[in-house]
């Protein structure tokens, strides 16, 4: 920067957060005022690069949609009107903390709280268990939590923060459903590498965008089809001896042996020795495998014993077992890549050559590393190896109803390529890997719930068998979203998408005041928004709310805002402290734990408040016990005292940050709080990166060292071995359960078949449940979305520069699709669902597979909101798939519906959509449809600005 | 004689845009007069060896650095008249309608040579952001550079050659990687199904060699 000596200059260094990839930024501020944000080339996540959201956050602090003050909906205004008058904080807090207190002395759970990706969940989570409502969750359940359960589920970490391709050292690297992920720079920043070293680069996706940009080869397949591919590649894998029998029979539950006694009631359970085990959270090491030389079943990792993987084999009782891998190949069996090329629409030729590619690779390219290792049964290896095949999946395989076996089926065959924490495949970062699964349970008891006390146990959590499910005694939900019932078991994020639903019906209970923050559920992050828009101003027979009272925190002026009865104006990333923390989740790197900070670079914009600061204020009066000292005095004085302060239990040394622990900041992971832990953060680019010794980089499902140092650390309770599972004795008990073989609990009879077709210990293709229920001839296309890279779905629309690159979206489809319905490109179109219909512009585009339509994500816009013109083209040209998509689905009893999800973990199935499209009439208004009255601007936001936005300088002012 | 550009890496660019939203993020409050912050963004110019937007400049405004080979233009004599836009057949330059003059890529000349950035950060914001650094930036008249480097090494092209402008920017185009599966490569004597066979097998019931010969 030319320097100007008349100007006060500064760099500051904190985390970016223009999406959910925190990458270091430094900041330039310049007489007060943001002038230039560059990445920070010392941050372990972006090296100093910044994708083109990061570079836009200048327009996001001065953005003319930014709420600056408290606001409540004007007395006798409707509702949805956006008319509100402005409040004082104090005002605010005093309504807000009343009704709460008054809440909780009665029947706590009549409060919800639900967020969005706010990066804040150790605090968020806190305050929902000290209230004592189990009614909270962040956005997993409509996000990807299908990723984040099914790898978790079967190898004890997933994709993202918890863990990832090895692209340094892998030769082949296939990606699946992802168009621009949320690990967007490191994943930009590991793709170039990939490439330069020469690795081969395969895209399976129905449409060539984002990264597939760059892809060797593209497999366009057919949404929602993925697990189908997947077990073919699984089924050739197997027929062609091309697994890793070595990794499988050391590391997996692949020779351990199952019961196959149909009559049995231990029918699909796992063999059991005889020894003593001690009841924990972790599965007991007394599995069975068959020895090869002596002809006989015997513990599982005996010394020098070579198991079957295959086979089936008679006991002396003459009970029938089978290795888990032997019910992998029947299961396989059927699935030939012919009988995947009729489902997915990639020639079976293809299915094979891929297949071949990766065994091939993988077997054929070993890698070794001079780090010597000890395993956990106390085995030294002199090396630790790898097969460099590597995968990354996101919201493609996770969106759809059948998305969790689907990665089940992604997570066996990484497995099987033997690929698990080794260099050049997948591996995890701390806290990863975690006991399959981890040790956090919900609660299971109604009784968890008590007036005026905390909720026994932590909201979310990881149910191992039918007596973790938060049911009664009925068996029906407890939980507001039906999260962890027999309809959604394994909800692990909650059902977000079905809150409000489910408020507004009162099924399984009406609330009495809904806290959203950060979360448009008022458009973009609802299915069906036109009529959760309804449901909102929805009353009862005696005038009031059906949701009576509705508080949201948001920075910006979004469309859920015009719904509030309070509104909280939070503050820009630029202006708070958060912490990107262990207890959450971090940024840790495959080397090992990293967490990182933001800290303010500029103060607040008018009476903006960070909300964490409001959360902390909120229990602090509402006497919650975590939040006062044993006196009743208030315990933290803001969110940053907390951040430094709290520790998980009293003198646990565990706490919201890893780094600089301990009274002068010379422990890590676990020490007593650092009363200048903040100030050790900004000192160090506002990021702690620890980096374990080689050889605990590598195999930590299983190594030894990696597991004690992990202890030690307080990461895991347990250092017993992760093995994969292949084979999923965690479904079966379920599945056991519904079929009434189970002791214990089982599902309501309407449930029992649901419960036992989705709880396969094995992964199985079935359609998405909307492809199975509708009419396919009449609704012939799949429609999906993808998300840009230059906009994180809603944040940025009010964002000027981002909306120079989207300000409207088309729906692309290929142009046999334009050609079979008589339109051309560039013409207006609806596109219908048997939920509803849309008004767009199409595009012709020769990168989607015919079957599919698409468009980018939440570019469309209500008018008026975000700040925006009413005329603007996001209202006028933009459009918004989620009309199309209903967030129920019937459920074949009467009148009642499941949530559009899947059936194991509530994942809410935004790509299972199908539609047809017609051309628009050409004396239709040339305007995206539906439409919704103006959105106007609310008190405290600036007035509208003009066209010209040449000078950044001084806006700020 | 210094000759400054950029080379594009098509191999490995995403089209993320980073390089375009850190362009108007510097240059929109530059020190060396804002960019016009207008729909569409401004182009990257190509910094021509002979370029066509100088001799067309009737007041002298638009003229090429003979220190490092940039294209610029002199806002104080630019008239505005658009000469050089026409000129140049790449589209980089657009008028600015507020200060009615012609604006332009600077390579950041206002970075490049600014002593207070620490060096590593002297280049231009497009190539410093760029996520998958399919930016490179440098002299490509010295064959040590890493941007020369990559022309020669990666099959560098120009951009229209044909206009003979030499533009100083270059391109480098996909590589394709392709494996190759050999049928030998699926019979191996170490298929782990081997070790799956049980014991030997069981005899035939037909009529072998053995039942019939007796020497």
């Amino acid at each position: 920067m030319a320097a100007n000596p008349a100007r006060q200059r500064e760099v500051k260094s904190t985390t970016c957060y223009m999406c959910a990839c925190r990458c270091g930024i430094n900041v330039t501020v310049e007489d007060g005022e943001v002038r230039f944000i560059q990445g920070n080339p010392e941050h372990p996540i972006n090296k100093g690069v910044l994708c083109a959201k990061g570079a836009s956050g200048i327009m996001k602090q001065y953005s003319p949609a930014r709420l600056t003050k408290p606001l409540r909906r004007k007395p006798g205004a409707e509702r949805g009107r956006s008319e509100f008058e402005e409040i004082s904080w104090e005002e605010a807090l005093t309504t807000i903390s009343e009704r709460l207190h008054h809440i909780r002395e009665t029947d706590p759970k009549k409060f919800a709280l639900y967020t969005g990706r706010d990066q804040m969940q150790a605090l968020t989570g806190l305050f929902a268990k000290q209230f004592g409502t189990p009614n909270y969750a962040a956005h997993g359940g409509f996000c990807s939590v299908n990723m984040a359960a099914g790898l978790i589920y079967t190898i004890g970490g997933s994709f993202w923060e918890f863990g990832g391709p090895d692209l340094d050292r892998s030769r082949l690297f296939i990606m699946l459903g992802t168009a621009e992920d949320h690990h967007s720079n490191p994943m930009k920043i590991a793709l170039a590498k990939f490439k330069r070293n020469g690795g081969k680069f395969i895209a399976v996706n129905p449409v060539r965008s984002g990264y597939a940009a760059i892809a060797d080869e593209w497999v366009p397949i057919k949404p929602g089809t993925d697990g189908a591919l997947l077990l073919a590649i699984i089924h050739e894998i197997i027929a062609q001896g091309l697994y890793d029998r070595e990794f499988l029979m050391r590391y997996t539950n692949s020779p351990d042996l199952v019961n196959v006694d149909l009559e049995s009631d231990e029918f699909g359970l796992f063999l059991r020795s005889e020894i003593e085990v001690e009841e924990t959270c972790i599965e007991p090491a007394n599995k069975m495998w068959w020895d090869r030389e002596r002809e006989q079943a015997v513990h599982a990792h005996a010394e020098d014993t070579d198991p079957r993987l295959l086979g089936e084999f008679e006991l002396e009782d003459g009970a029938r077992v089978k290795p888990a891998f032997q019910l992998l190949k029947e299961r396989v069996a059927d699935y030939t890549p012919e009988w995947a090329a009729g489902i997915t629409g990639i020639d079976a030729e293809t299915i094979r050559r891929l297949a071949h590619e990766m065994g091939i690779t993988a077997r054929d390219e070993k890698i070794e590393l001079p780090f010597p290792w000890t395993d956990a049964w106390g085995k030294e290896h002199e090396s630790i190896t790898g097969n460099p095949v590597s995968f990354h999946a996101m919201r493609g395989l996770a969106a759809h109803s059948n998305g969790f076996q689907t990665i089940r089926a992604l997570g066996i065959l990484m497995t099987i390529l033997g690929t698990i924490d080794r260099p050049g495949g997948f591996r995890h970062k701390a806290p990863f890997p975690r006991p399959i699964p981890p040790c956090a349970k919900p609660p299971n008891d109604p009784e968890a719930i008590q007036p005026g006390a905390p909720l026994e146990g932590m909201p979310l959590g990881f149910p191992a068998a039918p007596e973790d499910l938060f049911v009664d005694e009925q068996g029906e939900p407890v939980r507001l979203d039906k999260g962890f019932s027999w309809e959604y078991p394994l909800s692990v994020h909650g059902l977000m998408h079905n809150a409000i639903t489910n408020a507004w019906r009162g099924d399984p209970y009406p609330i009495d005041t809904l806290l959203l923050f950060m979360a448009n559920m008022a458009w973009n992050s609802s299915m069906n928004t036109e009529r959760v828009r309804e449901m909102l101003v929805d009353k009862n027979d005696d005038g009031e709310y059906k949701i009576p009272f509705l508080v949201v925190c948001d920075a910006y002026h979004s469309e859920t805002i015009a719904f509030a009865d309070i509104v909280l104006p939070d503050t820009s990333y630029l202006e708070r402290y958060d912490a990107m923390s262990m207890l959450d989740r971090p940024i840790s790197e495959f080397e090992g734990p990293v967490d990182s900070v933001r800290v303010p670079v500029v103060p607040p914009k008018g009476e903006c408040r960070p909300f964490q600061d409001v959360l902390v204020e909120l229990a602090t009066r509402l006497k919650l016990p975590r939040f006062l000292n044993l006196d009743g005095s208030r315990k933290f004085r803001d969110y940053k005292d907390l951040v430094i302060n709290y520790e998980t239990e009293p003198g646990s040394g565990i706490g919201f940050l890893a780094g600089w622990r301990g009274k002068g900041g010379e422990k890590f992971m676990r020490g007593e709080p650092n009363p200048n832990q903040w100030e050790m953060y900004a000192k160090n680019n506002c990021v702690y990166q620890h980096e374990l010794p080689k050889s605990y980089q590598y195999m930590r499902n299983w190594n030894r060292g990696y597991l004690h140092w992990a202890q030690d650390h307080g990461l895991i309770r347990y250092t017993d071995p992760v093995n994969l599972h292949l084979y999923s004795e965690v479904l079966q008990r379920f599945r056991l359960a519904a079929e009434g073989k189970r002791p214990g609990r089982q599902p309501p009879d309407y449930l029992r078949e649901r419960v036992r077709t989705h709880f396969d210990p094995l992964p199985f293709y079935a359609e998405p449940l909307e492809t199975q229920a509708i009419d396919k001839n009449k609704y012939p296309l799949n429609a999906i979305t993808q998300r840009p890279m230059a906009m994180y779905h809603s944040w940025d629309s009010q964002n000027a520069w981002l909306r120079q690159i989207h300000a409207h979206n088309y729906l692309f489809l290929s142009p046999q699709v334009g050609a079979q319905n008589g339109f051309d490109d560039g013409d207006w179109i609806w596109v219908e669902s048997e939920h509803g219909r849309v008004r767009c512009m199409c595009r012709f585009s020769e990168a989607v597979e015919p079957g599919t339509v698409w468009t980018w994500n939440a570019i469309g816009k209500a008018a008026g909101a975000w700040g925006l013109d009413k005329q603007a083209n996001e209202s006028q040209k933009g459009f918004l798939l989620n009309h199309l998509i209903s967030e129920e689905i019937p459920s074949g009893q009467g009148d009642y519906r499941f949530s559009n999800s899947d059936p194991v973990t509530g994942q809410a199935a935004w790509y299972d959509v199908r539609v047809r499209v017609y051309k628009a009439d050409d004396d239709e208004p040339k305007q995206t449809s539906p439409q919704f009255p103006t959105q106007p601007r609310v008190p405290g936001m600036e007035p509208a600005r003009g066209r010209w936005q040449s000078f950044v300088r001084g806006l700020g002012k | 004689m210094t000759q400054l550009a950029l080379v594009i890496d098509l191999n490995t660019c995403v089209g993320c845009h980073a390089c375009v939203t850190s362009c108007k993020e510097w240059n929109t409050s530059g020190e060396a007069g804002p960019m016009v912050d207008r729909n569409p963004y401004a182009k990257s110019c190509l910094h021509c060896e002979d370029p066509p937007c100088v001799p067309v400049c009737p007041t002298g405004a638009s003229y090429k650095r003979p220190e490092d080979g940039i294209v610029l233009v002199d806002y104080d004599k630019c008239i505005g008249c658009e000469y050089c836009s026409w000129a140049c057949p790449y589209g980089a330059r657009e008028i600015d309608e507020q200060q009615k003059v012609m604006k332009k890529c600077t390579l950041c000349v206002d970075r490049i040579y600014d002593e207070t950035l620490p060096e590593a950060e002297r280049k231009p914001v497009c190539v410093l952001s760029c996520p998958t650094s399919a930016r490179i930036y440098g002299d490509i008249h010295d064959p040590e550079s890493e941007a020369s480097r990559a022309i020669n090494e990666s099959a560098g092209y120009q951009l229209m050659p044909e206009w003979s402008t030499n533009p100083a920017n270059h391109y480098l185009p996909r590589r394709k990687v392709k494996i190759t599966v050999h049928e030998e490569d699926l019979q191996r004597a170490d298929n782990p199904l081997r070790k799956e066979d049980r014991g030997p097998r069981a005899p035939t019931s037909r009529t072998t060699l053995d039942d019939s010969t007796s020497w």
